[in-house]
Order: structure tokens, then C-alpha cells, then sequence
């Protein structure tokens, strides 16, 4: 008899639940001419970098990119005439888990020729670092703190680089990455422990605390300083 | 009945000098040399609870004086790790967290949802259902605009479209509640079709809202339109050009508003909307004046489309005829075997989904609305459920367009760009 399927609930018991194949995902790249036209200009031109590609979900084309080679790619994907990606729709990553690569997902589109791409990068778990390109596109700038925020993806060359979601100083790691149990890496007793424990000065300058107090005990405090000011 | 008196409090007596007149004031204003001007700058914080953010949003500022020299918007109060929580749902558990994130509009989310996981696994839905989303979408997006309307007038002192503008919006949550059995949470959609087909009478309910929300409509722009105090806070604030726009990924009204034409519903169609006639606005300045023409004008639109779906609803099944997809009846389930296995096999295993990923873009009431699933062989969960969030990268641009407003214009920028932080932080 084969296990009962899990519920949500089991699974938050249980902690992290990795992704239920072990295999690595089918390396099928449709090969020959697809019908998209960056797709036969982009392996023109990058050859090797350009990975594989394929048709998703009956007519989206995706396409792998080497992350080395990324920059360089998407630089000319916005610039070329031919292809004038100026449409950054979003940026985000995807965990296979199971020490699977990390992916980088790119959605453009473009204006002028009214075409849709998709780009994913895969990242090694050892190194994931990619470069940056919110110097192309602006709409970048957030859709990658948030890559970085959730997914731990290191974005070389961002101006900005810090959580966005999450709290600065959040110390549980990164969310949405496959080996992140559902209800946080720290025990509810840790995590209730670190509530309490946290700095009220961090939040509020020693000025604003010494405006504590109840409203009587302000206003004389308040009268006090105007009267010393005024002497002094 | 006795009368209360009020003990008025009077001023402070004034200290008396040794000669017995008052004191003289220890400040003396013209013997003191005026301050340099314009050196300091402040830092002030808006928010997160202010009814201004419109949410849990803040904004922390740097004034010179009242000029907004920089913003930065501080996010993530309302994080609820939508997405995270979705890995561990199969696909229909998940129908309920997307109309959490948008509640202002909460039928686009859900429609957007399935329609992606639909794409994703290949299933057609009926052409009833079709025209029923597309009902649902539009009214949302009347929802929607109308919230936005409301609050942003209030913003900026007008009172009364406000309560005009939530006196419809109450009309569409009763019709909500009339399809969904929610007012908010509608949660209405499900793989393959819909809950439930339409109530009977709800086509003249829905009706009666379009014959007579126009003319509320045309009242409100009567107040606002040509009003020079709402002329006068909006024209040539928080502009941004066709360039930049495009570039900071703005999406929606707030782009059009800029003179972009692109709008998902015209340039990627879905659900036929190429056979729908209606005209999309587009403004030109970029500015907040123009934002409002847009969303004003689309919902005119929208009450257009509604009428055109109206009249071609066809008749016929409302969700997939497949009893791998679409749950049976509860008649069905209890008096017939068969129905009874599929039932408990969709509820214990629920519904595989092939190898792939697919990102399907929809017109939401802010913006271009994505869904990207992505499954393994087989999976009955997502390995990865985003939402492409237009909320959250419009208000990415606000450090943009509030830069050299005074602050009471950076309200009017935040209320403009028509935010809800429950899909921003999500």
C-alpha cells in the first residue's frame, strides 16, 4: 500500500518538504528552428550560452541561459533592434530543492514587436550570484532585493542590495528556498525568545524614549524646558 | 434636564515683575538675528499606520523645508508569506490565498489563478465560464477603480465622492455575496470552472447596477473633473514620461496615463477579449490628472464590456466536463459510485499537473497581473507559485515622482498610483 499523500497541515509538522522527484529535471531541448524569433537570434549569436530552450504551456517560450553569460545577453536583448525587450515584467527564482540549481526567471516583453520571452538561469547552490540588472531596467531594482530577500541570490552590481519583505535584521534565512520549513528554522520557543529579547533602542532613539511617561509628567517636563530655555 | 457648565479655562495669569507690571517676555523676537534658511534637512515617517499610506505602507522622507528632497518606502508590515504557504497546498487550496492578497478586487485574483494553472495543464474551459470570468474580472475592475476613487479624493479634501463612490461599491458586494456567498473573500473560482454557476436573478442585479451606476459616475465627475481644487493638486504632479514609465515597469492606468499604449487585455488577449468592442484610454501627460482620467474612463468601458457579456453569456455547462478535473455534484456523489471515486480521488490526490511552467499575464484593476506556476511530472502541488505583483512595482517609482513635491503631493502620488499592500508585501 503506497503512503497517504500529505496534507498541508502534516507537512508543517514535519518541517521542510522537499521536492517529491529526486530526479533532475528532463534536459528535452526541442531542437532544430522554434518559431520565436529571438530564439534562432540568440543561439546565433551566444551559441553555447544559450543552454536550451523549449515550448511551455502550449505556446510560451522558454529559454536557458548561462549565468556567466547573463549580463551580456540581456543587455542585448533590450538594445538590439531586432529584439528591444524594454518590458522588465518580473524577476524572480524558483527552488527545485533536493540541492537542485537555484533558478533565476526573467519575463520580458516587448513594446515594439509585441513578443514575449522567457529567460531562466540556473545557479548552482554553491555560488548564487548572478549579475545585476536593475541598471537596464528600473522595475528590476525591487523584483531582485525580493530574489534576493527570499531566495538568497546575490545580485553583483545592485545599488541597493538589501531585504525588502523581510525584516533587515531577520536572522532565519531565506523563505522560499525548498530546505526552509514552513514555520521558520527557529523553534516557536526561540523565536517568542528573540521577540522579547529585542532592543527597544533599536527602533526608537534615546530622545524619543525620554518623551515617555504619562501625559501630566510630559507637560511638566515640557514646561521645564521652556523655562530653561528661556533663562538659558 | 440640568444644564451643564463648562468651566472655560482661562489663560495663564502673566508673571508680574518687581515693579509690579508684567514681566517682559524673556523672548524678544527682533533682537535675536534670523536663522540661515534652507540648511537643515529633516527626516520625517509616514506611516505604517496612517489612513494616508493607504495600508501598512512607510514612506520615510528627507524634507528641505516642505520639498521632498527623497523617499523610501519601507514594506513588508503585511507579510504573509502567500507564496510559501501555496508549496504546501494542492492547486484549489490555493484559490483562497489570491483573493487575500487583492481584496480590494478579489474575483481578478482568483480568475488569474486558475486561468494560469489552467493554461499550464492544458484544460479548455467551457465558453460559459469564459464569459462568466470575464463578468467577474469587469465588475472588479468597477470594484477596484472605485475604491481608489473614493480614497484618493478623500486625499486630497473632496468628502463626498468618497461616500458616493462607496455607496456602489456596496452594491457590488452584494452582488459578491449573492455569487460567492463572501463579500470580500470570494474565493469563487475553481480548476476548471467556477464554484458555482450564477444564482438565479444575479444577471438583473448585475443589470440594475449598470443601468444606474453611470449615472453616479457622472455625478462624481461633475464634482471632480473640472474642479479646480482637484485640477490644482493633481495637474503636472508625480509626472513621469513614456520612456521612464515603460522602464520602471508601471503597468495599468499608471501607464497609459503616460501614453503607452498597452494594455494585456488588447496586446495578449485572453478569453476573447478581441471580440469585445470597447476602447482603451490612454493619457499623455504622465501626471496624476491623467491617472484619474484613465481609471474614470475604463470604468465606463468596463460597464460596456459587462453589458456586451451579458448579452452573449451562452448556456451550458459552467465547469469541464471531466471528472478528473471538476468535482460531481453532491447528488451525484451520494446516489452514484463512480461519482463517488472521482470525488474522493480529486479531494485525496487532486489534480496532476504536467512538467513545465507557465506565466500567464492578466489587465488587473492596477496593473499587469501574472501568475507563474511552476509543477513537476505529476504534482498535485506547485513547485513554485508567483505572482507577478503590479501593485508592488508601481509603488517602486515613487521615489521617482515624488522628488521635489512638496509633501502634501507625495499623499496625492501614493494615492494616485493606486497601491494595496496586501498583494505588496503578500
Amino acid at each position: 500500500m503506497t503512503e497517504r499523500p500529505l496534507s498541508g497541515l502534516d507537512a508543517v509538522e514535519r518541517g521542510p518538504l522537499p521536492s517529491d522527484l529526486g530526479a533532475a529535471p528532463s534536459t528535452t531541448s526541442i531542437e532544430g528552428e522554434s518559431d520565436h524569433p529571438s530564439v534562432a537570434a540568440l543561439e546565433g549569436r551566444f551559441g553555447s550560452a544559450i543552454l536550451r530552450h523549449s515550448v511551455s504551456a502550449g505556446d510560451q517560450t522558454v529559454v536557458w541561459i548561462d549565468p556567466a553569460k547573463s549580463l551580456e545577453i540581456l543587455t542585448w536583448l533590450k538594445e538590439d533592434a531586432g529584439q528591444l525587450y524594454d518590458m522588465m515584467s518580473d524577476v524572480t527564482g524558483v527552488d527545485y530543492g533536493n540541492g537542485r540549481p537555484v533558478e533565476v526567471v526573467y519575463q520580458m516583453y516587448s513594446t515594439t514587436h509585441k513578443h514575449a520571452i522567457r529567460l531562466r538561469c540556473p545557479l548552482p547552490l554553491e555560488a548564487l550570484q548572478i549579475d545585476s540588472v536593475a541598471g537596464l531596467w528600473h522595475s528590476a531594482n525591487w523584483l531582485e532585493r525580493e530574489v534576493y530577500d527570499l531566495f538568497g541570490v546575490t545580485f553583483n552590481g545592485h545599488p541597493d542590495l538589501r531585504r525588502i519583505l523581510m525584516p533587515q535584521d531577520y536572522a532565519e534565512g531565506h523563505p522560499l528556498r525548498k530546505d526552509f520549513p514552513l514555520r521558520g528554522r527557529f523553534s516557536r520557543a526561540e523565536q517568542t525568545r528573540r521577540a522579547l529579547a529585542q532592543d527597544v533602542e533599536r527602533f526608537y532613539g534615546t530622545e524619543e524614549l525620554a518623551h515617555g511617561g504619562t501625559p501630566q509628567e510630559v507637560a511638566a517636563r515640557a514646561e521645564r524646558a521652556d523655562i530653561a530655555e528661556a533663562e538659558g | 434636564m440640568a444644564t451643564r457648565t463648562v468651566e472655560l479655562e482661562v489663560g495663564r495669569t502673566p508673571e508680574m515683575g518687581v515693579d509690579g507690571l508684567p514681566a517682559r517676555s524673556p523672548l524678544r523676537p527682533f533682537d535675536v538675528p534670523e536663522p540661515e534658511m534652507g540648511t537643515e534637512q529633516m527626516l520625517i515617517n509616514i506611516g505604517p499606520q496612517h489612513p494616508a499610506t493607504h495600508g501598512v505602507l512607510r514612506l520615510i522622507c528627507e524634507l528641505d523645508g516642505e520639498t521632498v528632497m527623497s523617499v523610501t518606502p519601507d514594506i513588508g508590515y503585511l507579510h504573509s508569506s502567500f507564496e510559501k504557504l501555496g508549496e504546501y497546498r494542492s492547486w484549489n487550496q490555493i484559490v483562497p490565498l489570491t483573493d487575500r492578497m487583492d481584496y480590494l478586487a478579489p474575483l481578478i485574483y482568483n480568475c488569474a489563478y486558475v486561468m494560469s494553472v489552467e493554461k499550464l495543464m492544458g484544460i479548455e474551459v467551457t465558453e460559459r465560464c469564459k464569459v462568466v470570468r470575464v463578468i467577474c474580472m469587469e465588475l472588479d475592475r468597477i470594484f477596484g477603480h472605485l475604491l481608489w476613487l473614493g480614497t484618493t479624493a478623500i486625499d486630497v479634501g473632496a468628502f463626498t465622492p468618497f461616500l458616493y463612490a462607496f455607496q456602489q461599491r456596496e452594491r457590488i458586494y452584494t452582488l459578491h455575496e449573492a455569487l460567492t456567498g463572501a463579500r470580500i473573500t470570494t474565493s469563487a473560482t475553481r480548476i476548471g470552472g467556477m464554484m458555482a454557476d450564477l444564482p438565479v436573478g444575479w444577471l438583473d442585479a448585475l443589470r440594475d447596477f449598470l443601468d444606474t451606476f453611470p449615472n453616479t459616475l457622472h455625478e462624481i465627475d461633475r464634482l471632480l473633473t473640472g474642479n479646480q481644487i482637484h485640477i490644482g493638486r493633481t495637474q503636472g504632479v508625480g509626472v513621469i514620461n513614456t520612456a521612464d514609465a515603460i522602464n520602471y515597469g508601471l503597468t495599468g492606468p499608471n501607464l497609459r496615463a503616460a501614453g503607452v499604449d498597452y494594455d494585456v487585455r488588447k496586446d495578449r488577449p485572453y478569453y476573447d477579449y478581441e471580440t469585445y468592442d470597447f476602447e482603451v484610454p490612454i493619457g499623455e501627460h504622465g501626471d496624476c490628472y491623467d491617472r484619474y482620467l484613465c481609471r474614470m474612463e475604463e470604468m465606463r468601458q468596463s460597464v460596456q464590456i459587462l453589458h456586451q457579456a451579458m448579452a452573449r453569456l451562452p448556456d451550458g455547462p459552467i465547469n469541464v466536463q471531466d471528472p478528473n478535473i471538476s468535482l460531481p455534484s453532491k447528488t451525484e456523489c451520494m446516489s452514484d459510485m463512480e461519482s463517488m471515486i472521482h470525488h474522493f480521488k480529486l479531494i485525496t490526490d487532486g489534480i496532476p499537473a504536467p512538467e513545465g511552467d507557465c506565466y500567464l499575464p492578466i489587465e488587473g484593476s492596477k496593473g499587469e497581473l501574472g501568475m507563474y506556476v511552476v509543477a513537476e511530472e505529476g504534482g498535485t502541488k506547485p513547485v513554485r507559485w508567483r505572482v507577478r505583483p503590479p501593485s508592488f512595482v508601481n509603488l517602486s517609482t515613487i521615489a521617482k515622482l515624488a522628488e521635489g513635491h512638496l509633501v502634501s503631493d507625495l499623499i496625492m502620488i501614493n494615492a494616485s498610483l493606486d497601491i494595496v499592500l496586501g498583494e505588496i508585501d503578500r
